[in-house]
């Protein structure tokens, strides 16, 4: 069934066409890559999905509603949930802290008045799911290290397991393996499909390691220049003479 | 109508001002990310140079040599040092460390300048013009060679800058270190040169309106260039921060606007006197909440913003389990010492000191929690304050209730305007909410004070100390002691809602809002409660002061909620430390006993003892860039990475090795 579907997406900033009538559908479960050249309109468009950006025209359904002009939060309170590209991690805080700030959020707990009684206590039903999602990402020795001392793939994994443990429906994962090398970028490819595998989450991520994409995804949507060039099976689309020569840069 | 016309036209003069020192804004913020606060108070450095010089009694200089020095080489030079001294070595740090760094200069410059043995404190009269200031009639309008001259000077300062940028490589350069500071530097370009050189321009134009717009006044004084400071705010936030001809006409517009105000509306009318004074608050306000566009895209746009390493992050530290323990024991310590000293030492007059120094410590604590914990610059504190002093005297005035629940219901009162203040929070963040909050203060100390209804009857109204369960707090000591308790209440409760979830979630919003709000959590709602604690803090430290001082009023006002003495807090608590209690108790202390130890311990004059504090509050902002989680912070993490490192290495120590994951990792 189809989860989110954005239908004739366009923006313009300053008269440059960024995004032109895109559309793009992902199913439950689905795990759907978005690629295109730098520049292509890909985060722009996750921006237009996420509420961040208003699109010029367009429509966003997910679960079949129409989204309209909601905000980021409100988005994220249906289980749209999001990691960037520039990472958007909580200085000064610790690893744990950002589960336990994303986990109390999802659940709307805490509040003024549960501050001044609770004293900063941490519920022991809050400490083990933020462990459970430390765990599977393999996080569990940097917990109560803060995030500035962490390296690009351990944040990125942060990034990941604070949208995680907010238990979305969707996750847009915006270029989660730039900056890690290859044996780093396997290593969170294998991490992702094991969270994805025992959660009811669909996944669409902008990715420039193909390699990655072949691995994770079934289904591929190619932007270029804020137009869709093609879309499909991944395997097919990667073969398509159009996609490889503004993407892959190959002249035939 | 030509009347209308005719006052219209007499505002240009004053707009041409307004105009030349948004434009040097406008530019400095373009060049450097900089929102020069402090640009009014540099106007100001030239103006009263220019003044020093020009009079009979000190130098007696004519017209010509008077203008070089003060405005070509003073101002200029004060610009220079400023880019060598302080901002250069900002230039990839947050807006808002930059905003910080300026509101210290804003509060330190004009004190400077006001030192007896510099250019004198004394009511300065206004100098006389560039040219002479007989009124002369061109075209049937009354106006003067001196304003011909400003108006003149004003379009060729514009013309000459857009010429520049257009037409020279110096231009080239300046358009492109706003682009992108590194990668110009890539390109070859020394961008520290270009910086320096926007800077001096920038400078030398507060320094031309400075000189200008003095002869418009009465009287020589760092509060009307306060006021024009925030006209040109207002013009420049017109212009976006970007556009230096929309600064140009937002400026003359202002002047217009502010001459037909004063024209047309009827002079004997209360509201109409007060609506021209304000109307460049009100403008800038109003703009803030409405003009679109107004977003900090600051640092978004240059592609090599990430190759300098990050600015510390203020709370990047995290507290080993033996400094909570050491922090307790020695407050609770210093406690017992303190209340012993209070019942057994202090003498009247320090008492008064020390009970007014833990007011202020509480009162700052609404810092800690709005700049502190949620990262949003509040320039309006003392107002907060104010409200909760007012609604106290009037509560206690009108109804007879007990002063503790007024104090209650004064901080309620002060919530929710702190709470109403946060609505165009929800838009803008950063320099732009600073600069509302800003304008609010303003508002609030001109048109709001004045009213009857927010600060009651014209005499001071009687507000009575506390009893409470048999004890009459008219007793300065037992108010003390109560005072402090009070303060330790309020520390206990901020420390709640930091190690909570409002403060975790604040504390994430802080570095990043999108990442909050990717969570599902609103950034709206957030600092709405940030704004809404903060101020009821404010507010009931000001009804604790109003009750201290056993009276509130207009001069009470005066005395200790100025919108001025409010920005002097909050430079003061951040370089202190925002964070932390510690911080804020600290800088509640300091700023009454560094002026009092002056004063009675050293035998320095009052005004100067005040002088000199306030220069130093100011200057001590000058460290935000190095240390932007505050002084006290700072020591505190020295202290304990030096006993980590005792401790983790032994002096007997042999090498082992210290972390076993490290040689599985490096395997190959």
């Amino acid at each position: 069934m189809t989860l989110l579907e954005a239908r004739g997406v366009t923006k313009r900033f300053a008269g440059i066409v960024a995004l032109d009538d895109v559309d793009l559908a992902c199913d439950e479960r689905e795990i759907v890559g978005l690629i295109g050249p730098n520049g292509a309109g890909k985060t722009t468009l996750f921006n237009c999905l996420t509420g961040v950006l208003r699109p010029d025209a367009g429509r966003v359904l997910f679960e079949g509603k129409d989204l309209g002009a909601l905000a980021v939060h409100r988005r994220a309170r249906l289980g749209i949930a999001r990691t960037f590209q520039r990472m958007e991690l909580f200085a000064g805080m610790t690893v744990r802290d950002h589960l336990l700030v994303a986990d109390r959020a999802h659940r709307r707990a805490g509040g003024l008045p549960s501050d001044l009684v609770l004293r900063g206590r941490i519920h022991p039903s809050e400490r083990d799911r933020v462990d459970r999602v430390l765990a599977q990402l393999g996080l569990l020795d940097d917990g109560d290290r803060p995030v500035d001392a962490l390296s690009l793939g351990t944040g990125r994994l942060v990034e990941l397991g604070r949208a995680l443990i907010t238990e979305p429906r969707l996750v847009f994962l915006d270029e989660p393996f730039s900056g890690l090398d290859r044996i780093e970028t396997d290593e969170v490819v294998a991490t992702l499909q094991a969270a994805h595998a025992e959660r009811d989450v669909a996944i669409v991520l902008v990715e420039h390691d193909v390699t990655a994409v072949q691995h994770l995804c079934e289904r591929v949507v190619v932007l270029d220049y804020g137009r869709v060039i093609a879309s499909g099976p991944t395997d097919t689309v990667l073969e398509d003479p159009a996609v490889r020569r503004a993407y892959l840069g190959v002249t035939e | 109508m030509p009347d209308v016309v005719e006052y219209a036209i007499r505002g240009v003069p004053m707009g041409c001002v307004f105009a030349l020192v948004a434009i040097g804004i406008v530019l400095t913020y373009k060049t450097s990310g900089v929102l020069n606060l402090a640009f009014g108070a540099q106007a100001y450095v030239s103006a009263a140079l220019y003044y020093t010089l020009r009079d009979p009694d000190r130098f007696g200089w004519p017209m010509v040599p008077a203008v070089v020095v003060s405005v070509l080489i003073a101002a200029p030079a004060l610009g220079w040092f400023l880019d060598r001294a302080l901002y250069r070595h900002l230039r990839t740090a947050p807006p808002v460390a930059k905003l910080v760094v300026s509101l210290g200069l804003l509060v330190a410059i004009p004190q400077i300048v006001n030192l007896d043995f510099l250019l004198g404190s004394q009511a300065k009269l206004a100098p006389p013009g560039v040219a002479s200031e007989d009124p002369i009639y061109v075209a049937g309008i009354n106006t003067s060679a001196n304003e011909i001259v400003t108006v003149v000077v004003a379009v060729l300062s514009v013309l000459g800058l857009g010429l520049l940028f257009r037409r020279t490589n110096l231009g080239l350069q300046m358009r492109a270190v706003v682009e992108s500071p590194r990668m110009t530097q890539l390109a070859g370009v020394n961008a520290d040169r270009v910086g320096s050189f926007a800077w001096m321009l920038s400078s030398l134009f507060a320094g031309l309106a400075g000189v200008l717009v003095a002869p418009l006044f009465a009287q020589l004084t760092d509060l009307d260039f306060f006021g024009l400071l925030i006209a040109a705010l207002a013009a420049a936030v017109f212009a976006r921060l970007v556009s230096i001809p929309m600064a140009f006409a937002g400026g003359i517009a202002l002047g217009v606007g502010q001459a037909l105000a004063a024209g047309v509306l009827p002079a004997d009318n209360v509201l109409s006197t007060g609506f021209r004074s304000v109307l460049p608050f009100a403008v800038l306000f109003g703009l803030l909440l409405f003009w679109p566009g107004l977003r900090d895209h600051a640092g978004g746009g240059d592609p090599l913003a990430g190759v300098d390493p990050p600015p510390p992050s203020p709370g990047g530290f995290v507290r080993p389990r033996w400094m909570t323990v050491l922090n307790r024991s020695l407050a609770g310590a210093g406690l017992v010492v303190f209340v012993v000293a209070t019942l057994a030492v202090f003498d009247e007059f320090w008492l008064r000191v020390i009970t007014q120094g833990i007011i202020l410590s509480l009162i700052f604590l609404s810092v800690t929690v709005v700049v502190g914990l949620a990262g949003q610059i509040s320039l309006c504190q003392a107002a907060f304050a104010a409200v909760g002093a007012f609604a106290t005297a009037q509560l206690v005035d009108k109804t007879g209730m007990s002063v503790l629940v007024a104090m209650v219901v004064g901080a309620a009162v002060a919530a929710a305007l702190g709470a109403l203040i946060a609505l165009p929070a929800l838009r803008l963040s950063g320099i732009y909410l600073a600069l509302a909050t800003l304008a609010f203060a303003v508002m609030f100390e001109n048109v709001l004070v004045p009213l009857e209804a927010v600060s009651g009857p014209t005499r001071q109204l009687k507000v009575p100390r506390p009893l409470l369960a048999g004890i009459d707090f008219a007793n300065n000591r037992a108010f003390l002691l109560l005072c402090t308790a009070l303060l330790a209440l309020v520390a206990g409760i901020v420390l709640l809602i930091r190690n909570g979830t409002t403060g975790r979630a604040l504390t994430a919003m802080r570095s990043s809002e999108l990442g909050v709000a990717s969570l599902g959590l609103s950034t709206g709602r957030l600092k709405v409660i940030a704004f809404a604690v903060s101020a009821a803090i404010a507010g009931f430290g000001g009804g604790l002061m109003a009750t201290f001082e056993r009276q509130m009023g207009r001069q009470v006002y005066q005395a200790n909620f100025t919108f001025f003495v409010g920005l002097v807090w909050v430079v003061l608590v951040i370089t202190l430390g925002a964070r932390t209690v510690p911080g804020a108790v600290t800088g509640g202390l300091s700023f009454v006993l560094f002026r009092q130890i002056l004063e009675k311990v050293l035998g320095v004059s009052a005004t100067l003892a005040g002088s000199v504090s306030f220069i130093l509050f100011g200057l001590g902002a000058l460290t935000y860039a190095k240390h932007p989680e505050g002084i006290v912070e700072a020591q505190t993490q020295r202290f304990v990475r030096l006993v980590s490192r005792r401790r983790a290495h032994p002096p007997d120590d042999a090498p082992t090795a210290v972390d076993p994951v490290a040689p599985a990792e490096a395997r190959p």
